[in-house]
């Protein structure tokens, strides 16, 4: 029997015994990487978690390059090392800016949007883990309204999540994606195609964080495959000028596929205390983003 | 051998840039500094500049971006002032703990609180922690002949610190004076290719920056501060190699300006050391025995050449556009360690700070201050911190 | 555009890949995962899952996983669709 039609080049990048949680998404998250890119990527890393997975100097988790940049540089510093490169006739390569929500819709998001508005060419990935995780929970712009974290400890998040991918699109880039680490198929393919387009390529991947969301470890692809599910991450690539949904996400067009909110809420401990009034709320902006993504279709 | 321009010092700055064929620009512009910018993108679109502009949406994305360019194997430029400075100040000790080398040209300005946009050298001070290699120019052609060097100092495998080159804003930065720029074939042969300590594209599995522990962290800043000892001879030889291929006198860490042997011994930087020349000359016809030691290179700051030059005066009196509040002024502390290093025996020390916000300081307040500080110390009544401020033009 | 990558004498903060880089993780466990390959269907979704990459699938032996490395977390359980994987306490 011939070898089964996997990258193999996935099983030498991420190597074994890294720093990160039991049940992490990111190392998962690495591996779709190292299946597209091998060993020739460029991670462009600033404060968050992944500062931290891949371990202490002398060592580093990943047979790759990594440059650590302070917290709301990272769009700024990919845009250098890619138009270094190209300068060098560099092109075997991919720079990728890896970075939190944090690091993103936060304190990252002027240089996101520079980047983004002079379209370098390089890949920026936001994996969104709903908080910043790194400093143990904090709620950050990204954070599911309702969602329990250490600096909404009692009433939970009382603002609506904030959508860097439609920002992204905002900013006429020539792609836009969300992906989810429950459908490692679909991130692949869209990492397929980035790595294909000239120019500043952004993908909100949704990676849930089994010690700040509060759920098993053994969980992560479950519960991100319930958010899928359920409607609330809807999977889609934006290019020419319009959405073109993905594979998981096309059936639940018809709402009455969405699997009800509650199946993903009742796996997580930071939706502890959700009552009827935010379930509501939650079924509400699910619909909205829909509405929003079949006008855009 | 070369061309004779008639340059601002901003412009100075952008040739020098030019002339060392760097790759990729990220800047931001800020009054006033705003021509440096200008120009180079001139430079880059016009065609006489090989390189890649990025105009960066702020001054820490600039800093960041020249970072990854220069990571990348890029020889890279910038320059900003003030308030930019600051707000790329995390980068700027990012770089130099990374190792890696990197040109910037800072038009000094004050800092706000109250907006004010003219020159002193609070800006460029309030870097001196940082662990770059710091120069200041008194005029256009040592600004672009810093600018140049800078590149060789930087790149130099005993050295790899990035290096800032001051400029007062407006003083030198908007003002015209004729600059001889060397032929670009001679300066390719003298700089030379890029060279860095490591390349971060894809041909080697390297990550910079991750955790360390205490102990590795701290020899990575012990071996800063060894590579900002070793700058002192590598600066010297630049300057040394360089002279030869400019034509222009080799000064080193230190300008020495009539200051061998001087009883009385005045300290300063920058442009209005011009001004303070033109003072001594006019004292030394009067018959005081005063002279100049003028710093070219803050960082590392010149130990062992102040002490040299002070060491036999009766007076040292140093000239400050900084200040840090709640101590004194920069140069004047550093001065003051460098003699007191040395010798259990200083000589009278004091402090004159002046000239911030941008006030004004003409050759007729620096004679009058400084016969007041040899009457001072003539009769043993030093004072030995003084803020000269006065009003008006 | 030539670079010349000098390496000196000063100590800097590169990094380079490493197995291990948080010791022997294994020791993390509170469980472990038990595989049946009589049951496995060799999809390769626990290779493809496992967020220490400790898991390789070879189409004739079936699952095979470096204990010293596998912190227990139980993805592979969990995304297995034919339950051949159970997580049992550690000992």
């Amino acid at each position: 029997m011939s070898k089964p039609a996997l990258p193999y080049k996935a099983r030498d990048v991420v190597l074994p015994g890294d720093a990160a949680c039991p049940g992490c998404p990111i190392p998962i998250a690495w591996k779709v990487l190292s299946a597209v890119f091998g060993d020739k990527m460029i991670l462009v890393i600033p404060a968050c978690c992944s500062s931290v997975v891949v371990g202490m100097y002398p060592g580093n988790s990943l047979k790759a390059s990594v440059i650590h940049v302070p917290f709301a540089s990272a769009a700024a510093v990919a845009s250098g090392v890619a138009e270094a490169l190209e300068k060098r006739g560099v092109s075997d390569v991919q720079v990728i800016a890896w970075a939190g929500d944090g690091g993103t819709a936060d304190i990252g998001m002027a240089s996101l949007s520079g980047a983004a508005e002079r379209n370098h060419d390089f890949i920026y990935i936001m994996y969104d883990n709903e908080a910043y995780m790194n400093t143990g929970i904090q709620r950050s712009s990204s954070t599911p309204r309702g969602a329990w974290t250490t600096t909404t400890p009692i009433l939970g998040k009382g603002e609506e999540k904030k959508d860097v991918a439609r920002i992204m699109i905002a900013h006429g880039v020539p792609y836009v994606a969300t992906a989810s680490i429950g459908y490692v198929h679909d991130f692949y393919s869209k990492l397929v195609r980035a790595s294909k387009i000239k120019g500043f390529k952004f993908i909100s991947l949704h990676a849930p964080c089994p010690v700040g969301w509060r759920f098993d470890p053994r969980y992560t692809v479950r519960v991100a495959r319930l958010a899928v599910e359920t409607g609330l991450w809807i999977l889609y690539e934006y290019y020419d000028g319009r959405i073109h949904l993905s594979g998981p996400s096309r059936p639940l067009l018809d709402a009455s596929k969405r699997k009800p909110v509650e199946e993903y809420l009742k796996l997580q401990g930071r939706f502890k205390n959700v009552d009827e009034k935010l379930i509501k709320s939650i079924q509400e902006y699910v619909e909205n983003n829909w509405e929003w993504v079949k006008r855009h279709m | 051998m070369g061309l004779k321009l008639v340059l601002t010092g901003n412009y100075s700055l952008a040739y020098a840039a030019k002339m060392a064929r760097v790759n990729v620009v990220a800047a931001y512009p800020i009054t006033p500094q705003t021509s440096v910018v200008e120009k180079l993108a001139e430079l880059i679109e016009g065609g006489e500049l090989d390189a890649v502009m990025i105009r960066v949406e702020s001054e820490h994305s600039a800093l960041a971006a020249c970072f990854g360019a220069a990571l990348a194997g890029a020889r890279v430029f910038t320059a900003t002032s003030s308030q930019g400075l600051l707000y790329m100040h995390e980068m700027v000790h990012w770089a130099s703990r990374a190792r890696i080398p990197i040109v910037m040209g800072i038009v000094t300005r004050t800092l706000g609180s109250p907006w004010n946009i003219w020159p002193d050298h609070t800006d460029y001070m309030d870097q001196r922690d940082t662990g770059w290699v710091m120069s200041f120019a008194v005029d256009n052609q040592e600004a672009f002949d810093l600018t140049l060097q800078a590149f060789k100092i930087s790149e130099d495998p005993r050295v790899y610190l990035p290096v800032m080159v001051g400029i007062e804003g407006f003083i030198l930065g908007h003002t015209t004076m004729p600059v001889e720029i060397p032929d670009q074939s001679v300066v390719d042969e003298w700089l030379g290719s890029r060279r860095q300590p490591y390349v971060i594209d894809g041909s080697d599995h390297l990550a910079l920056g991750n955790l360390a522990s205490p102990e590795d962290t701290e020899e990575f800043f012990m071996d800063i501060q060894n590579a900002m000892e070793e700058a002192k001879k590598v600066i010297a030889e630049v300057d040394r190699e360089y002279s030869k291929i400019a034509g222009r006198p080799s000064m080193g860490l230190v300008e020495c300006f009539k200051c061998e042997d001087a009883k009385y011994l005045a300290v300063s930087m920058g442009a209005w050391s011009g001004d303070l020349k033109e003072a001594i000359l006019q004292l030394r016809d009067e018959g005081f025995d005063v002279g100049l030691a003028r710093i070219r290179y803050y960082r590392p700051f010149p130990v062992e050449q102040l002490y040299e030059r002070a060491r036999g005066a009766k007076g040292v009196v140093v000239f400050d556009r900084a200040i840090s509040f709640g101590s004194a002024g920069p140069i004047f502390l550093d001065t003051l360690a460098s003699i007191a290093r040395y010798s259990r025996k200083t000589p009278y020390v004091k402090n004159v700070v002046a000239g911030l916000g941008g006030v004004n300081i003409t050759s007729e307040d620096f004679s009058k201050i400084i016969r007041k500080f040899v009457e001072e110390v003539e009769s043993d009544d030093l004072v030995p911190f003084e803020w000269y401020h006065r009003r008006g033009g | 555009m030539r670079v010349v990558v000098e390496p000196s004498r000063f100590k800097i903060p590169v990094a380079r890949p490493s197995i291990g880089v948080a010791g022997k993780t294994g020791s993390w466990r509170l469980e472990r995962p038990v595989v049946d390959n009589n049951a496995c269907t060799r999809c390769f979704l626990c290779e493809i899952h496992c967020p220490v990459n400790v898991i390789r699938v070879e189409p004739d032996t079936g699952v095979s996983i470096n204990y010293d490395y596998c912190k227990g977390c139980g993805l592979c359980a969990d995304v297995c669709p034919v339950g051949a994987i159970k997580m049992v306490p550690e000992e």
